[in-house]
């Protein structure tokens, strides 16, 4: 794809818009469809598009593996870590209402880092899994 | 609030934070080190709640304070707590002794993701034991075994990679029968809450979707404890595994998928449907002897070691599923102690023969020839745990065998005591094998003279082999802990 001029300037327009996209994903999860989930496998396809057109190892240099791996288990850990928070205020495990001193902002504090936990890991999982097939046969250790 | 009253709630979560912080390190030291120190702690977490439950009777820990049957609620009975103490248990002795065991088996750089999937698994099994929701056993089974097939197919044998592959597949099959049985369930019940969802079914027990649910989760749980027919997984994943992984899941995944099966019998839909207006029983009982005749018939041919005991797995989950059929306390009892002691037994038997595995390089029975010369302690506490699943007195297996005797007898069914003393028999075969090999056999040449496994190996497998012993002599935790156990579930059936 070296030479082609029109796939790689569309790319470069395109890519910042859909990781915009995907954090407006993330935060609208909130009042419509959307979270976590989504923006997390919307954001790890603006990095793929990006490997299509510039090529693997650019990708793995603006995103290289051991971030990838760190945000695998970075999400999980943030998700844990939140039910841990709820423990320290006093409540139960996930408790999410002593979050905050009103008990709905608490919920809704408590399912924002939640769902940020739930699109770390899902964006980690898809360049993971990515980053796995492509390279096959390429760096065989 | 204490932290005493989240103990629930840490029991699974402590794992499970292992599991992320073992990938974060990526160090094989700091990875063993967190993993381990998270077993342990599961372990104590596991023995304190049991204690609790013996002095204050059942604990509801309702998860993020939605109260249930709204929330997902965690509750533990004297049936899980016991399940509790075997996996944490298992997992707390079979750790130490991985750390020796990959460095032969397992390539370096994946060591410490080794230690991740077997947190992971360790939290699956413990949230399956310890969730009192539909669904939620549903998630906790799915993680469980997922980390299961990657676990497989990290043994050294290519073969594990069909092994682990064909147990993906049977697996999944089971796991999608449960989720349709879940969701049967929750569409006439509209809750997903163990307790709540035994209480609507009352009035619905003849309902057709209740009865479809009833079968399918009967086939999906039988795949995933490997009952007779629905075995086939298991000896390919066990023999190809690494050695630890084998010793591991021999003593706790398929016993915790007798855990659910338990729990959806006894406590959902109660057993004046499963077991009075079915011929679930009937059903039961002819796969339970299936199971006992057959796979310790087909054990006794076998020519690896590993899957000679993982054939006499099959078998032994036979004695633990009639126990089961016999819808007795006495039954039942026999049932949940036979869990417990199959489990340590098989994973003392799994832990020695990677022991022999390091120093001989194989686990075929032509390679073990000479063993009691090479390795005496190795291949002595091969012979006590294979006494253990003779159930000679004096051993964990007798006293299971004793009960499930005693069981069979109240029932009236004499022919059924003589059929258990008989599969006992072939069992004597199988174990024979062995010790004709290890000790009538001279040795290979080229093999040193007297050579042990590392100390790092032989002390946990010993402590299983000794508390097989203990377990057999002093009786009171665990027949008192099972007999519990059963009458609580029976209790509340009614």
């Amino acid at each position: 794809m070296r030479h082609d001029l029109v796939l790689r300037v569309i790319a470069k327009l395109l890519i910042p818009f859909i990781l915009l996209f995907a954090v407006y994903v993330q935060f609208h999860g909130d009042f419509g469809p959307g979270g976590g989930f989504q923006a997390g496998v919307i954001a790890a396809a603006a990095v793929i598009f990006y490997a299509l057109i510039y090529g693997l190892d650019t990708a793995r240099c603006v995103v290289p593996d051991r971030l990838v791996e760190t945000m695998l288990a970075a999400g999980v850990l943030l998700y844990a870590g939140i039910g841990f928070a709820g423990l320290a205020l006093g409540g139960n495990y996930l408790d999410y209402f002593v979050l905050a001193a009103d008990p709905v902002a608490g919920q809704h504090r408590g399912i924002f880092w939640v769902e940020a936990g739930v699109a770390i890991t899902v964006c980690g999982v898809m360049l993971k899994i990515f980053y796995m097939f492509t390279a096959r046969g390429r760096d065989e250790d | 609030m204490s932290l005493a009253s989240h103990l629930p709630a840490l029991q699974v979560v402590l794992p499970l934070v292992a599991a992320p912080l073992a990938v974060l390190v990526r160090h094989t030291g700091a990875a063993f080190l967190l993993v381990t120190l998270a077993s342990w702690a599961a372990f104590a977490i596991a023995v304190l709640l049991w204690q609790q439950i013996g002095s204050h009777g059942t604990i509801s820990y309702a998860l993020g304070s939605w109260a249930p049957p709204l929330g997902i609620e965690y509750r533990v009975d004297r049936l899980s707590a016991f399940v509790l103490v075997l996996v944490a248990g298992i997992a707390a002795v079979v750790l130490p002794y991985s750390r020796r065991s990959i460095e032969a088996e397992i390539p370096r750089e994946q060591h410490y993701l080794f230690y991740a999937m077997f947190a992971l698994c360790l939290t699956g099994l413990l949230g399956i034991a310890i969730t009192g929701d539909a669904f939620n056993i549903f998630v906790f089974l799915e993680i469980a075994s997922l980390s299961t097939y990657v676990l497989i197919a990290l043994g050294r044998d290519r073969r594990a990679l069909m092994a682990s592959y064909q147990y993906l597949i049977m697996g999944t099959i089971g796991a999608t029968f449960i989720v349709i049985g879940v969701g049967l369930l929750y569409l006439k019940t509209g809750t997903l809450n163990l307790v709540d969802m035994s209480v609507r079914l009352q009035e619905m027990s003849n309902h057709r979707p209740v009865l479809a649910a009833l079968g399918f989760l009967t086939v999906g749980i039988s795949l995933k404890l490997a009952l007779f027919p629905l075995h086939q997984w298991l000896p390919n994943a066990y023999a190809y595994a690494p050695s630890v992984v084998s010793a591991f899941l021999a003593a706790t995944a398929t016993k915790v998928s007798v855990y659910v099966l338990l729990r959806f019998y006894f406590s959902v839909f109660g057993e004046s449907l499963v077991f009075h207006r079915l011929p679930l029983p009937e059903i039961m009982l002819a796969l339970s002897l299936a199971a006992m005749f057959a796979a310790s018939a087909i054990a006794i041919f076998q020519d690896d070691l590993k899957r000679l005991f993982a054939y006499s797995s099959v078998a032994q989950i036979g004695y633990i599923t009639l126990g089961l059929s016999f819808d007795s306390v006495s039954g039942l009892t026999a049932t949940v102690v036979h869990l417990f002691n199959h489990g340590i037994t098989k994973a003392a038997l799994f832990l020695l023969i990677g022991c022999a595995v390091t120093v001989v390089g194989g686990s075929s029975l032509s390679r073990l020839a000479g063993l009691g010369k090479v390795m005496p302690l190795t291949a002595f506490g091969i012979v006590l745990g294979g006494l253990s699943l003779i159930g000679v007195p004096g051993t964990a297996g007798f006293v299971s065998k004793w009960y499930l005797v005693l069981a069979a007898l109240e029932k009236g069914h004499w022919w059924l005591a003589l059929a258990i003393v008989a599969s006992s028999l072939l069992a004597v075969a199988y174990v024979w094998r062995f010790v004709e090999i290890a000790y009538f056999r001279a040795p290979p040449a080229g093999l040193p003279v007297r050579r042990e496994a590392p100390l790092s190996l032989l002390v946990p497998a010993w402590l299983l082999i000794a508390a097989t012993i203990y377990f057999g002599l002093d009786t009171s935790v665990t027949v008192g802990s099972a007999a519990g156990a059963a009458a609580e579930l029976l209790g509340m059936a009614k």
